[in-house]
């Protein structure tokens, strides 16, 4: 394919990103932001894949069979945790204006200046060899695709300016400094750079799939196909199975633990994770997208890699098998597609992983260097902010080029998949101490300093340097007598272990000495007042976020001198915009002495824009910090913690208590109301009561004192004491009734005839029936029908239901109807009475205790409003029904629905 | 002397209103009976009696009700009420006098005191 075409594909295509990322600008700008979602968070997070994914894995499978999957095998085990761990880093980072990895780890440990230095120069070093393999990568696809040979074309990878990875690194180098230095952003957010990756991403997957889908649907007959014909040839045969050996094993550990870290605090990853992070719940999403996203570009490595085996001549570079495949059945269109998707991998990766790079070389590394020359604090309005785009800018070049004098010195030897495993053990060294000070109070300053240069050591002796002397740059003699001829030295065998695989063992004596410098360190030394106050930050960070006006170090400073300072650094329009969107008081009381929260505010904003330790510097001057000792702050952060246990506790307690306190209102509203009910009750009662006592009082003391009563008055007075001790006695019987059902809900009862029964209650009410002249149509059929309840209930109950009828049916006409009907299961008996109706809304008491229908016209009730409750208890305890209607055509009808008896429902 | 006072009772319980009748057998009053408040109080409109011996809990208007409507009958206002019932409870007093009884009696009750109150409201020597 004709170079010219590869040429102008690749501006388009980075043209197009060019529109993608100012769209998404155009769209933050008038605040309908196309970033803050989490499938295009999700998306960013695979700039984890880069060309090394892209072309590399490839290769690495075609060496080592399966092992390529481990570099994903480790983010994904990890993906769980990050719910806890990332989003605990996002927090902190959000709150304390965090824009790098380096800044993290500078800031927890007391805003050190010196972390800062040392920790940016390792990551440094340890990255270059990374965004080497990418100019690797896109200068090798470039020469395949366009199948030029160096050696005959006007490239010439010998002459500096005749070097196309040269133009590469050049072209590279300007879409970083557009993408990322647009202009100083206080919170280091580049919405274009995420939806340009973003896009990236989603076309390197594509890409990665059609070169796939392609090659095993195309060029084979699917996946079956492949793996049939690669287990008969034995040179693939064994990568379709893993090795069984310690070496291998371990290697599988390293490599898994390596790349889980990497995908976390790469600086690229912290970067996409982290800082542009617009919304923490998004990590919650993310982390089954990105494990899912890497599974979709790594089902087509194996078969890539076995149909490069086994259609490629000896000799062609395993890592490219996914562009010479195609290339080789002349589909031009399917290779250009794939050239583009490894383009994106690699130009996302440079361009993200620069930019966070030039971030902390300004931020911690330059900045710090700056102001030790006193000229830039006093350096003119926003001079500083202006200076330190240019700065970043030529950070970008000068890491380029210095990835791409490594790219000339080293990589081109060696697979894409070795050289990024290097990178990633360097970033393996500043893992102890990032968690370490995340969940371990005693983590010291010194700790992270001495455990990560010690680390950094380690790492730099057992793998970058040998590869400088494997590539002749070096004397090949370190490699085979070790450092200075001793023995114990060797680099890839330090202190005589041996059997590891190169990188194995780097990550292991590196860890050793790590890992154990850190805890010895930070056992035995002692921090210092801002080292515990952001200790207490980043390991507390949810009281913090609850809690935002906590406040452990007092600060005062002028109002006046914080404005002029951000005005000196920021630019005096910059400076207006961050002024307008604080919030807060800026003064307290006093008009010129500034608010805790206004110096935090300033601070933060400065932090963002120049990272936590330069922030300090610059602010320093300007703030008298209450003097405090290292007791004193230990006082504070303890108080804190309880202050926030106990208002936490009680938080709880206050919920459980409006729990308890709800429920208790209900209880409380029910015993109310039960209350009411027996108000009302012993109220009846007690007037029910006082009634007949009131008349044998009066009647017996008139039979006692009025002595000219005649002898017939006598009687009559007398029958009527009586009378009314009947009626006592009747009351007070029914409330023994109603107290017994209540507390003996569960008797066996004795059979007893229905109608028998019912005809000897008629019988004992007919003579009042007929005093009243009521009327009694009864038709008794003579069944022997019997119900499970004993006679004297029974009774009671039809007792019941009879002289209500006769109490309410018609005063003058009354007319009492006893009806029956049956059915297979079931006898029902209708007591009728043609009274006045109840009305609807008086129906559902009428069963309930102590209910008296009070109707204005009718007579006042007899009785003490128990009557149908006693009856509703007794049938129900019979497994019976009773129930009401009441309406113009058939009056008011009371009706009892018994169960039949299987053998009771012959004639007698 | 002067003419028979007239008393009205106003029982929803006969038996009781046949007591009263029994205890103030006396030749200085004149009774009158009425079972319910509505009766009452339309017989109190009509025979303008002296004293009223009233109930409070009866079916349709209560006593309370009837002792209002009284007062709020300006010709009606010279009459004595006696409220005569089962309800003893402080509020139930308060209830009585706001409605505007001059006594308040709860049953049971002292045959002689009903009396001796009786002839006191209406200012007659025992």
């Amino acid at each position: 394919m004709s170079a010219k075409i590869v040429v102008i594909a690749s501006m388009l295509y980075l043209t197009l990103l060019f529109i993608i990322a100012s769209y998404a600008i155009r769209r933050a700008n008038i605040g309908k932001s196309i970033v803050n979602n989490p499938y295009i968070y999700a998306f960013s997070l695979a700039v984890f894949c880069t060309a090394w994914t892209f072309y590399g894995s490839v290769g690495r499978a075609a060496h080592t069979g399966l092992s390529f999957v481990a570099v994903y095998l480790g983010p994904t085990i990890a993906a769980p945790l990050w719910y806890m761990l990332m989003r605990k880093i996002i927090l902190i980072s959000k709150k304390l204006h965090i824009t790098s990895i380096v800044d993290f780890i500078s800031s927890r440990y007391g805003k050190s200046t010196f972390l800062g230095i040392i920790t940016t120069i390792f990551l440094v070093i340890g990255i270059i060899p990374y965004i080497s393999i990418q100019l690797k990568a896109i200068g090798v696809s470039f020469d395949i695709i366009t199948q030029e040979m160096s050696n005959n074309s006007f490239w010439d990878s010998t002459i500096f300016y005749k070097d196309k990875v040269n133009y590469i690194t050049i072209l590279l180098a300007v879409f970083t400094i557009l993408f990322g230095t647009r202009h100083l952003d206080p919170n280091e957010r580049h919405e274009g750079l995420i939806a340009a990756i973003a896009f990236e991403s989603i076309i390197k997957l594509c890409a990665f799939m059609v070169g796939g889908i392609f090659i095993v649907y195309f060029m084979f007959n699917g996946f079956g196909d492949i793996f049939t014909q690669a287990s008969q040839n034995a040179a693939t045969a064994s990568l379709l199975t893993l090795p069984d050996d310690v070496v291998h094993n371990a290697n599988w550990f390293w490599v898994l633990l390596l790349s889980a870290v990497a995908a976390m605090f790469l600086p690229r990853q912290f970067h996409v994770t982290v800082v542009e992070n617009t919304n923490v719940s998004f990590v919650r999403q993310a982390s089954w997208m990105f494990p899912l996203y890497m599974l979709l570009i790594n089902v087509f490595v194996l078969p890539i890699a076995l149909a490069g085996m086994i259609k490629m001549p000896q000799g062609v570079e395993s890592d490219m098998f996914l562009l010479s495949l195609p290339l080789m059945e002349g589909h031009n269109i399917v290779a250009l597609i794939i050239y583009l998707g490894g383009f994106s991998a690699a130009a996302s990766m440079v361009a993200v992983s620069v930019i966070s790079l030039s971030i902390m070389v300004s931020n911690n590394l330059m900045m710090p260097l700056l102001l030790k020359t006193k000229s830039a604090i006093y350096a003119e309005s926003g001079e500083l902010s202006k200076a330190l785009l240019q700065i970043r800018r030529v950070i970008i070049v000068v890491i380029l080029f210095l990835a791409y004098g490594y790219y000339k010195l080293v990589s081109h030897s060696y697979p894409l998949v070795s050289i990024g495993l290097i990178s990633f053990a360097a970033i393996l060294q500043i893992f102890p101490a990032l968690v370490g000070g995340l969940f371990w109070h005693r983590a010291s300053k010194r700790g992270a300093i001495w455990g990560i240069s010690a680390g950094f050591f380690i790492w730099c002796v057992t793998l970058p340097v040998p590869t400088l002397a494997e590539s002749g740059l070096l004397s090949s003699d370190v490699l085979s007598n070790g450092y200075f001829g001793i023995e114990m030295l060797r680099p890839h065998a330090l202190f005589g272990v041996e059997n590891m695989e190169p990188i194995s063992h780097s990550c292991f004596w590196s860890m050793v000495f790590n890992v154990s410098f850190f805890f010895i360190f930070s056992m035995f030394s002692t921090q210092d007042v801002e080292e515990l106050a952001q200790g207490d930050i980043y390991i507390n960070i949810e009281k913090y976020s609850d809690h935002p006006d906590i406040e452990i170090i007092k600060k005062e400073a002028s109002v006046y001198h914080l404005k002029q300072l951000l005005a000196r650094f920021l630019g005096g329009e910059k400076t207006n915009l961050v002024l307008q969107s604080f919030n807060g008081k800026i003064s307290s009381g006093n008009e010129d002495n500034a608010s805790q929260e206004f110096i935090n505010y300033v601070e933060k904003i400065l932090t963002g824009a120049f990272g936590a330790a330069s922030a300090k510097l610059l602010i320093s001057p300007n703030i008298r910090q209450q003097s405090i000792t290292l007791d004193q702050i230990r006082e504070i952060l303890n108080q804190t913690k309880e202050i926030i246990e106990y208002s936490k506790a009680l938080e709880i307690k206050t919920i459980d208590l409006q729990k308890t306190s709800e429920e208790l209102a209900l209880v409380n509203m029910q015993l109310k109301e039960l209350d009411v009910m027996k108000a009302e009750f012993i109220s009846t009662v007690t007037h029910e009561l006082r009634t007949p006592i009131t008349t044998i009082r009066s009647f017996t003391q008139l039979l006692d004192k009025k002595s000219d009563l005649t002898p017939e008055r006598r009687k009559e007075f007398i029958h009527i004491i009586l009378k009314e001790c009947d009626r006592v006695k009747r009351l007070i019987n029914q409330i023994l009734e109603v107290e017994k059902i209540e507390n003996d809900k569960e008797t066996t009862q004795t059979d007893t005839n229905a109608f028998i029964t019912l005809q000897y209650a008629i019988d004992r009410l007919l003579p009042i029936m007929d005093d009243k002249n009521i009327k009694l149509i009864a038709d008794l059929p003579h069944l022997s029908h019997t119900v499970i309840l004993d006679e004297d209930k029974l009774l009671q109950v039809f007792l019941n239901l009879l002289t209500n009828a006769i109490k309410f049916c018609d005063q003058k006409n009354g007319l009492i109807q006893i009806l029956n009907d049956e059915n297979d299961t079931s006898f029902t008996i209708h007591f009728i009475n043609n009274g006045r109706l109840i009305h609807p809304s008086s129906m559902s008491q009428l069963f309930q205790k102590f209910t008296q229908i009070k109707d204005g016209n009718l007579a006042k009730p007899e009785g003490s409003g128990l009557g149908l409750f006693i009856s509703k208890a007794y049938v129900e305890k019979a497994h019976s029904n009773i129930s009401v209607t009441s309406d113009k055509v058939s009056g008011t009808k009371f009706s009892l629905t018994f169960p039949k008896e299987n053998n009771s429902n012959t004639k007698s | 002397m002067s003419e028979s006072k007239k008393i009205l009772i106003v029982d929803d319980e006969p038996n009781i209103v046949l007591a009263i009748e029994t205890i103030l057998d006396d030749s200085r009053f004149e009774l009158f009976t009425a079972s319910d408040g509505e009766t009452g109080l339309q017989l109190a409109t009509t025979i303008h009696p002296d004293l009223i011996i009233l109930d409070v809990m009866m079916p349709g208007m209560d006593g309370y009700e009837v002792g209002k409507k009284i007062r709020n009958i300006e010709s009606l206002d010279d009459i004595y009420i006696l409220f005569l019932t089962a309800k003893g409870t402080k509020t139930d007093k308060e209830d009585g006098y706001a409605s505007g009884a001059e006594l308040y009696m709860v049953k049971p009750f002292d045959n002689d005191e009903l009396l001796e109150k009786v002839l006191y409201l209406l200012g007659l020597d025992a």
